[in-house]
């Protein structure tokens, strides 16, 4: 291929059917630059781990192709593509020790005793277990078994490695330590990771960018900042993150802003990011620690809200208001030492500015 | 004060109402116990009743000898002091104490069974028990000059060898026997030569042709449980249900339906004389030999390796598969490196089960075996019916028993039971 881009994995139109009746994955685009750490986000069902099996080999594609450095690898075995995975009950070999897992690739590669040697001792270090190398997996914890299964796809240097949703396993606590492991391990390699979740809290913390799919599509692929503060549609908008929803009818558009009639009359000042013409049904997104109480008279949008319930969580106070007629809109209110004092049941301003409400397309 | 109570609560632990820890959690647990053992208290009474009495008294019978020594009671005593090794035969008391018992025996009609029993290791006296039993009563002394005159026989030095050899509470004769040895004349155990020993052949026989059997069975029955593990459940069920069909039909008309497959007039010869592979007056013997039994035994048993293969198999994830292939692996080293050495807890207990059943069968044998094919089941039981030679019979089982104690404990050794997985 004559493409200047210098992709490590290119999908090009990529479809997938198992049925001949729908289709699993619509038409997917990807470029994947090297030592890109990319997730594909989504919910359960939505295409993401099928993508992962078509690239790891798994699946054929239905139509289209993918390029593993510039070469097509549609009819590549799985076993010739020399792509590192790591499964989401991580799959280790009860029947052999952690060493011997860890050299499996390198001796169906052929390499010499000590390379093998050498490369698995580095490999159990790099996961902080060089003393675990003669335990089975089943005598390891979950988050020690991971991180064997994370070495043992990164021992044989492959140019890609895939991760399946591979910390759904572990408990919280576990998860986000392993979360910052893999991150580092990333970094410090210098390896292109694919990894695939559902959460989005762990999509957020260690990926250069996110795919996010919904429906066999990828409905946004953008590093993680941009998806959380400029989603380009409603479900983006509601997948990352906490949002509030309110639906309206564009009255007027000015440029790069826009006038919704939320409903009694109500109008709101909103970014015009992915709307139709004027009189079409949109979606605004808000985020609620972006709504300001009591706000000053410059702000675009003021409404009045009637407290309907306070959550009290340390760090941020939750409050569930009703806002022009939508009684679960949230605002998050810091819990700083001049924050509002609030009681269920009371009236007050909230308010915000244009650019942080934005007009996105219609929920269906 | 106070560091007094700490030190002995240091020392015994004890409950709120002051008794001893230990003591209270060992009343707690032994109720639990007591109970539990109350639960299975029928069945172990059931099994120990129906099976290890039954099983036990049958292995003793393969040493047990009481019955000359107890019918002849007054000349067994008097025979210890005979010399066995010399060439005269025993004197004058010996004599009468025989007689005395022999009057004694016929009068309880109990002179016929020593006979048969003495029979096993010499032909000859049962009938020489019996006719002498009859006349015992009428005799006068020298008892010695007018035994000998009812048979010549007690002038034979070798049928007093052998009374006074099995007239022990206890016998290895069976024993001997089952392992093809026996006494010459002089009373030494000898090997039997090779046309008369027929156990020994037997067991092994009944070892090969089993082990034959089980690879067999490893062989067919392995894809077979793959595809079923593999399959969606619906499919895989259905597979599974054609897998335990066998088990509904009754094992004759199963083993009658090879007979009719296979014998010379059969549907396969038919049809390869049919073909034109075979001519007419050269078509194969696959029954009553060797190839039938271990056809149909084959068939038989297939379903004991199946279903232990399965369930293991079922528990391993096909992500391993792809794992291995992922990291580089072709197909038959990721199958013959990760699969196949997952799945050896179904092949050690699909194989152990297989084994132990065939190494012990008997109905398909006795149909379909023939004269090459009977295996040393087929032996005791002829023995327990026909021959009514229980001791014997009793001795081969104890040693089959024995055999398989014996490669249990290797299989132990080697694989490890706790790595066998049954259903």
């Amino acid at each position: 291929m004559t493409d200047a881009n210098n992709a490590v994995v290119r999908f090009v139109d990529v479809q997938k059917s198992y049925d001949g009746e729908s289709l699993v994955v619509k038409k997917f685009n990807l470029d994947m630059q090297k030592g890109e750490f990319l997730t594909m986000l989504g919910p359960s069902g939505s295409g993401k781990t099928t993508c992962l099996m078509m690239l790891a080999g798994f699946e054929p594609a239905t139509h289209g192709e993918i390029y593993l450095n510039d070469k097509p690898i549609n009819n590549v075995p799985p076993h010739k593509r020399g792509i590192g995975m790591v499964f989401q009950n991580y799959a280790l070999f009860p029947h052999m020790t952690v060493a011997e897992n860890l050299a499996f690739p390198l001796q169906v590669r052929k390499k010499s005793k000590s390379e093998v040697e050498e490369r698995v001792k580095g490999a159990l270090d790099m996961v902080q277990l060089g003393e675990f190398g003669s335990r089975r997996p089943a005598q390891l914890s979950g988050g020690q078994q991971q991180r064997v299964a994370v070495a043992r796809a990164l021992v044989f240097d492959p140019d890609v490695v895939l991760m399946d949703e591979p910390l759904g396993a572990l408990d919280k606590n576990l998860r986000e330590q392993m979360q910052y492991e893999i991150k580092h391990i990333h970094e410090n390699l210098g390896v292109t990771v694919l990894y695939v979740t559902h959460d989005q809290s762990e999509a957020l913390t260690m990926s250069n960018r996110i795919a996010v799919f919904d429906d066999g599509v990828v409905q946004q692929l953008a590093a993680p900042a941009v998806l959380y503060e400029e989603p380009e549609n409603a479900f983006v908008a509601n997948f990352i993150g906490e949002n509030n929803v309110i639906g309206g009818k564009i009255t007027r558009i000015d440029g790069q802003s826009c006038q919704v009639d939320v409903g009694e009359s109500r109008e709101v000042q909103a970014l015009a990011v992915n709307i139709g013409a004027v009189g079409e049904a949109t979606t605004l997104s808000l985020r609620p620690e972006r709504v300001t109480l009591n706000p000053g008279d410059d702000c675009p949008n003021i409404f009045e809200g009637k407290v309907e319930e306070l959550i009290y969580l340390g760090d941020h106070i939750r409050t569930r208001m009703k806002v022009c007629g939508h009684d679960a809109f949230i605002v998050k209110i810091p819990n700083s030492s001049t924050h509002a004092q609030l009681r269920e049941g009371a009236t007050v301003k909230v308010g915000w500015t244009m650019e942080d409400c934005r007009a996105l397309d219609a929920l269906h | 004060m106070s560091t007094t109570v700490e030190s002995i609560a240091a020392e015994q632990m004890v409950t709120a109402d002051g008794i001893p820890l230990k003591v209270s959690l060992a009343r707690a647990r032994r109720r639990a116990r007591n109970r539990a053992l109350l639960l299975v208290a029928p069945l172990f009474l059931f099994i120990f009743v129906t099976f290890f009495i039954p099983i036990f008294s049958m292995l003793f019978r393969s040493v047990e000898n009481e019955l000359v020594g107890e019918t002849l009671h007054r000349t067994v005593p008097l025979l210890q002091n005979w010399d066995e090794s010399g060439d005269a035969i025993p004197g004058e008391e010996v004599f009468a104490a025989l007689v005395q018992d022999f009057a004694e025996a016929q009068e309880t009609k109990t002179a016929g069974r020593p006979g048969r029993r003495l029979n096993y290791e010499k032909p000859g006296f049962s009938s020489l028990f019996r006719k002498t039993a009859r006349k015992a009563e009428k005799l006068e002394p020298p008892y010695k000059e007018a035994m000998i005159k009812i048979s010549k026989d007690w002038g034979d030095i070798e049928y007093w060898r052998v009374l006074k050899r099995e007239s022990g509470k206890y016998t290895k004769a069976y024993y001997l026997s089952a392992l093809d040895f026996s006494y010459d004349p002089e009373g030494n155990i000898v090997k039997n030569p090779g046309e008369e020993s027929i156990y020994i052949k037997l067991f092994w026989r009944t070892l090969w042709m089993s082990m034959l059997i089980t690879v067999l069975c490893l062989v067919l029955a392995y894809p077979i449980s793959y595809l079923l593990s593999t399959l969606p459940a619906r499919s895989s069920n259905l597979l599974l249900i054609l897998v335990l069909l066998p088990f509904w039909t009754s094992l004759l008309v199963r083993t009658s339906a090879w007979i009719a497959i296979l014998q010379q007039e059969g549907v396969i010869n038919d049809f390869l004389v049919f073909l034109g592979f075979l001519t007419d007056d050269g078509r194969l013997a696959m029954i009553h030999n060797q190839v039938g039994t271990i056809v149909a035994m084959v068939h038989v048993l297939l379903p004991f390796m199946v279903l232990p293969l399965y369930s293991v198999m079922k528990t391993i994830p096909p992500s391993y598969l792809r794992a291995a292939r992922s990291l580089g692996a072709n197909p038959f080293t990721a199958f013959v490196r990760v699969y196949m050495p997952n799945t050896v807890a179904g092949i050690g207990a699909g194989g152990i089960l297989v084994f132990i059943i065939a190494i012990g069968y008997y109905i398909t044998p006795a149909l379909v075996g023939g004269q090459s094919g009977t295996l040393i089941s087929n032996l005791i039981a002829y023995h327990l019916e026909a021959s009514l030679n229980w001791g014997l019979a009793a001795a081969l089982g104890a040693i089959l028993l024995g055999g398989v104690l014996v490669l249990y404990l290797l299989y132990d050794k080697v694989v490890g039971i706790d790595n066998m997985k049954l259903g």
